[in-house]
């Protein structure tokens, strides 16, 4: 029966591939023409982090030295950004601020993100009752707001920077252990998972090959997002006084500090609060740009 | 080199068919329609009856509108599911049992999915991909993987440099290509594909099909095919299995079933399909019946032109019907009918 129709399959030629690596890497590099906002914001992260890192030699003066002759001196030449009720230089500290910022901010979402990563991962790929429980965990951890929850681990704690960082690490855990989890359900039901299952592939290994990679990339972009988090949570800590200790040069300890001159010197909170409100500009739209830009469901929408 | 060893890791029970399905069924359990808020569930039957036996060297299409169970059969003859009823076998024994006892099954059937894009990760590149199955069952030293990734490539129409590639840069076609490479690439006796060619151009789709064909042909891999395209089936399948609602209606040698098909719905899919190599369009007059509500008697007498009495009261399992042809139907055509 129709043989003309079956007999001769036409010779194929290779239809053209997908887009050529070229104009991929071409696509990449254009990001900062195409995100001008992107841009900048990236160039003031940028700052801030060079400015943390060589803070000594960036800074005029040394943070936590004291003057009794430069008390609340309104900026000058001598010290652009004032002096506080100390007589420390306030640009120095709002310098050495940053370090504690971005210090505090980046280990404290890496812990977050590493025990969302375990418990996201637990319950996403339990199912049963260790899932539910886990979840029941992360929802009453959830249903209080980041701030609480950091208040309450440093009445546990005690002060200091590093149990700041311990502290917000661990109030995040709950909001990176629920995308981990999404993303784990979202993954394992694929094609390729089962796929890999058919062909007799230990779970472990499918868990290390395939599933994991695939939920590795989302939480990184999450990290870079939730960096202004972390850092916003912590400066809230210090203002409220219970988190870093003065006279460590940190931002919202400035900003505490400065409240009760408010009217008549109101440089020593606004140029922390601004250093603050700036760098928390910035990581989220460079945050943004990344989710935007390396999102995996519009790349694999392709 | 792929013939000999596939031949000698077959070697149990000669007289036992590769697959054989016995009154298969499969239900699923699924929330009533139109009722979102309720923990009730009520049974689908995806196959009810189905009977079914592929001999080694084999080629069988699998035929059938959309919702007709295609996929679950497949499913099930690949050992993702376990049937609900029946005993679906490999070489005489259960699938699922066959399957856990090792990889020896997984290297053996092999499978390409319907949704070939979706089976591939989309971190690993092509080179990836395909070098999983080689290094997993050992098929080839680790210093001759890329050769042989290179060769997969080469077999199915692409250039060896797209193994650097992710699959989200291929287009469907090439994508469907890394799928069938990555199946091949076990060296499997037996190749389950789910729609592998449909939706391609037609150029792709012809020189997959020669593959496929020479495949078959030539290192005698036993084929299951999906397909919505009478076309195809008679161009790569010898015999063929026509599905309606879960169970499969007619089968036979395929050039005999589609030249005289003797149940109405094969009689009327090959009539809705006046060219070939082009997907069955609207086939048929009427509703498809909900798999949840099947009708009393034969399944098809809401639809069938040729509905008797009887019809409605008795439900016709597949019988045989002389030559190597079968069929559930009480009241057959005769081959002059058509
Ligand atoms: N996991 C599942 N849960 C519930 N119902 C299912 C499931 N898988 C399939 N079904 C139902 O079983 C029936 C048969 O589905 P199946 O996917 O086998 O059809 P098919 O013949 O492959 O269709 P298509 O040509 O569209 O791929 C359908 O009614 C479908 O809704
Ligand atoms: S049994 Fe009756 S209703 Fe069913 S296909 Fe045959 S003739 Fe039609
Ligand atoms: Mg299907």
């Amino acid at each position: 029966m129709s043989a003309e129709a079956t007999n001769a399959p036409a010779p194929a030629t290779l239809p053209p591939a997908g887009p050529a690596p070229q104009a991929q890497s071409r696509k990449r590099r254009s990001i900062f023409v195409r995100r001008p906002f992107f841009t900048v914001a990236l160039v003031i992260a940028a700052a801030y982090l060079l400015a943390a890192a060589f803070a000594p030699h960036v800074a005029p003066y040394d943070p936590v030295l004291q003057s009794m002759d430069a008390m609340m001196q309104p900026p000058s030449g001598a010290h652009p950004l004032g002096t506080d009720s100390y007589g420390q230089d306030i640009l120095s500290r709002v310098i050495f601020g940053a370090r504690y910022a971005l210090v505090i901010g980046i280990f404290s979402v890496l812990i977050g993100a590493a025990g969302g990563l375990v418990i996201g991962l637990a319950a996403g790929l339990s199912g049963g009752w260790v899932e539910w429980a886990l979840m029941r965990l992360i929802d009453s951890i959830l249903a209080l707001p980041s701030l609480i929850l950091a208040v309450a681990f440093i009445a546990i704690l005690g002060q200091g920077v590093d149990k700041v960082v311990i502290a917000v690490g661990l109030s995040m855990v709950g909001p990176f252990s629920r995308t981990v989890r999404a993303d784990v359900m979202q993954v394992k039901v694929q094609g390729f998972v089962e796929a890999a299952h058919l062909m007799s592939i230990p779970s472990l290994q499918v868990i290390r090959r395939h599933i994991l990679p695939n939920v590795i990339f989302p939480l990184a972009v999450q990290v870079t997002i939730r960096i202004s988090e972390a850092i916003l949570v912590s400066s809230s800590l210090s203002f409220l006084g219970i988190g870093v200790t003065p006279p460590t040069p940190d931002w919202g300890l400035m900003i505490a500090e400065g409240r009760d001159f408010v009217s008549f010197a109101p440089w020593m909170s606004a140029m922390p609060g601004f250093a603050l409100a700036l760098l928390l500009i910035a990581l989220s739209i460079v945050g943004d740009g990344i989710r935007e830009e390396y999102d995996p469901k519009s790349r694999r929408g392709a | 080199m792929m013939l000999d060893t596939a031949t000698t890791r077959t070697a149990p029970s000669r007289t036992a068919p590769i697959f054989e399905l016995i009154e298969v069924e499969k239900v699923f359990q699924v929330r009533p329609p139109g009722r979102r808020f309720t923990r009730e569930k009520v049974g689908l039957r995806a196959l009810d009856g189905v009977r079914l036996s592929v001999e080694k060297g084999a080629s069988l299409a699998l035929v059938g509108e959309s919702g007709s169970g295609k996929s679950t059969l497949l499913r099930m003859v690949a050992g993702l599911d376990a049937p609900s009823g029946g005993r679906a076998l490999y070489h005489g024994r259960p699938i699922r049992e066959v399957r856990a006892e090792g990889p020896g099954f997984a290297r053996d059937v092999a499978m390409v999915y319907q949704d070939a894009r979706g089976s591939l990760d989309p971190r690993m590149t092509v080179g990836a991909l395909i070098a999983e199955p080689l290094r997993h069952f050992g098929i080839v030293p680790k210093a001759q993987e890329e050769t042989r990734v290179g060769e997969l490539l080469e077999r199915v129409g692409l250039p060896a440099d797209a193994a650097k590639r992710y699959p989200s840069g291929l287009s469907g076609g090439q994508v469907r290509r890394v799928a069938i490479a990555r199946a091949l690439a076990s060296e499997p006796s037996v190749l389950v594909a789910d729609e592998a060619v449909s939706g391609l151009d037609v150029s792709t789709q012809a020189q997959l099909l020669t593959l496929l064909r020479k495949l078959q042909q030539e290192m005698g891999i036993t084929l299951v095919f999906i397909t919505h395209d009478l076309g195809v089936a008679s161009y790569l399948c010898e015999q063929i299995a026509i599905m309606y609602l879960g169970r499969i209606v007619e089968t036979g040698p395929t050039d005999a079933v589609l030249n005289a098909p003797a149940h109405p719905y094969a009689a009327a899919l090959r009539g809705a399909a006046p060219r070939f190599f082009e997907p069955i369009p609207e086939p048929l007059p009427g509703e498809i019946p909900s798999p949840l509500d099947l009708p009393k008697g034969c399944r098809f007498s809401t639809r069938c032109p040729m509905a008797q009495d009887d019809c409605r009261t008795r439900d016709p399992q597949l019988g045989t019907l002389g030559a190597g042809r079968a069929v559930a139907c009480l009241h057959p055509l005769a081959p002059s009918d058509t």
